[in-house]
């Protein structure tokens, strides 16, 4: 569009029409494009995911009834795990390059840009890990009309987990060592989701209905939504003026 | 006497039980520079901070325009410009890539001088290379392009001229004489001689606490 234009070396070349993003769509655009460019990052918690299905059955046995009946548990532990794992470098590398001074200072709501912050969080763990979990269940041999409710379950729960988390990594980016603590204070939280998860899965398995399972977690994502920008905003306050 | 643009009242800070300052009161007009002085660990930093409204752990009251800090924090930051001691420019991003961010934060920025900004600042030819290819003095001007952008009224620089080259610390000096020319504050610190003259206006940390 734009840029197809050859750039003259005019003074009027000078006064080029930038499009200004708002609050919520250039904190998005930015995360994504930061992790675009450091590709590593990207992968790291899909092979953890990756690995703890693949080592599990070595490791436990590979008895494919035994493997059907933990599948719901191991994959929704995996992804948590997953998740946690990827938690710390959510405001790490902001904090240390002082962007997220600048967040703080910014006149726009921060509510929207810490909410678009987890959203690309999740966008490049939470969504590729629910993508990857039905291969997972096959390799632990879940029964197909299990797959239904993984996707479900997680599509709405690790969404959850991305916003829990970010309160974590909000209250320890000022630490040296945050790793630790983190998840101690977050564990705690992700307990719930995790229950109704793997719940959700296995009735799926079973063959009860999902509604009710899905309900829950839908109602703590609806109230992580709302609630944890908030938590995750005053957190990161604290955080920058220690 | 109309109100002053920044009051400082009675503001007491301290770190790790040192008391870093005490009783600490100054005003602010509209076309001031004010250049905060001291040895290291005298707290500028830490002052600059406070009156940013990054950091809490002080005592006292700060009023913009007559109004008390707490209850205009909004209109506050939009007319705060912060250049902190870490520049804000990431890495993997280019220069244009990192203003345009700076923009959707900012509304009140002006990115119409987008390249403007970045040939002022002698980064023409890098708008499109990744930041952390360039030198740490580029990526300060980087952040340091914002003062060109930018039409809030207060500038807050913490040490603008680290790791800048001579040329690029007289320009500088030139837009902040400008832009308190044109009724803006600038408070600033740096360890470099300002050429000034009475334009400005030094503030000594150190006589004021009490610890030299």
């Amino acid at each position: 569009m734009n840029d197809s234009v050859p750039n003259q070396s005019t003074e009027e070349s000078m006064v080029h029409v930038y499009k200004v993003d708002g609050p919520f769509w250039g904190a998005l655009k930015r995360d994504l494009l930061l992790s675009y460019r450091r590709k590593s990052d990207l992968v790291n918690p899909l092979i953890f995911f990756l690995m703890v299905a693949t080592l599990f059955p070595l490791g436990v046995s590979p008895d494919p009834t035994f493997l059907a009946d933990v599948a719901p548990g191991v994959v929704w532990v995996a992804a948590l795990l997953a998740t946690l794992l990827s938690m710390d470098s959510m405001f790490r590398s902001d904090f240390e390059d002082g962007t997220l001074e600048q967040i703080l200072l910014s006149p726009q709501p921060l509510y929207l840009v810490v909410l678009a912050k987890v959203l690309a969080h999740w966008m490049l763990t939470g969504l590729p890990l629910t993508l990857l979990a039905p291969v997972l269940g096959v390799m632990l041999f879940l029964p197909a009309e299990g797959m239904g409710g993984l996707v479900l379950s997680l599509l709405l729960g690790t969404p959850t987990l991305s916003l829990i988390g970010a309160i974590g990594a909000a209250l320890t980016v000022g630490l040296r060592k945050g790793g630790v603590l983190i998840s101690l204070l977050v564990l705690p939280l992700y307990i719930p989701v995790l229950i109704f998860g793997s719940a959700a899965v296995q009735g799926a398995v079973t063959g009860l209905p999902l509604g009710g399972y899905l309900a829950i977690l839908g109602a703590m994502l609806s109230l992580g939504l709302v609630m944890a920008p908030l938590a995750i905003g005053a957190a990161l306050r604290i955080s920058v003026s220690g | 006497m109309s109100t002053p643009r920044l009051k400082i009242d009675n503001l007491f800070c301290e770190r790790d039980e040192r008391v870093l300052f005490e009783g600490l009161c100054f005003e602010v007009n509209a076309g001031e520079v004010i250049q905060i002085e001291g040895q290291n660990g005298s707290g500028k930093t830490t002052l600059l901070r406070i009156l940013s409204g990054l950091s809490r752990h002080f005592e006292g009251d700060i009023y913009w325009q007559g109004e008390h800090l707490d209850n205009c924090a909004q209109a506050y930051r939009e007319s705060l410009l912060y250049f902190g001691h870490q520049p804000g420019v990431k890495a993997v991003l280019t220069p244009r890539e990192n203003l345009q961010w700076y923009a959707s934060l900012h509304p009140e920025m002006d990115l119409t001088k987008l390249d403007y900004a970045l040939v002022k600042v002698g980064l023409k030819g890098y708008e499109d290379v990744p930041c952390h290819t360039l030198s740490a003095g580029q990526n300060r001007r980087v952040s340091l392009a914002r003062l060109y952008l930018s039409r809030a009224p207060l500038w807050i620089l913490d040490e603008p001229f680290t790791a800048i080259d001579k040329r690029g610390v007289a320009e500088k000096e030139a837009l902040i004489t400008t832009h308190a020319q044109e009724g803006g504050t600038v408070i600033l610190t740096t360890h470099h001689e300002l050429a000034m003259g009475d334009k400005i206006r030094r503030l000594n940390l150190d006589q004021l606490a009490g610890t030299l």
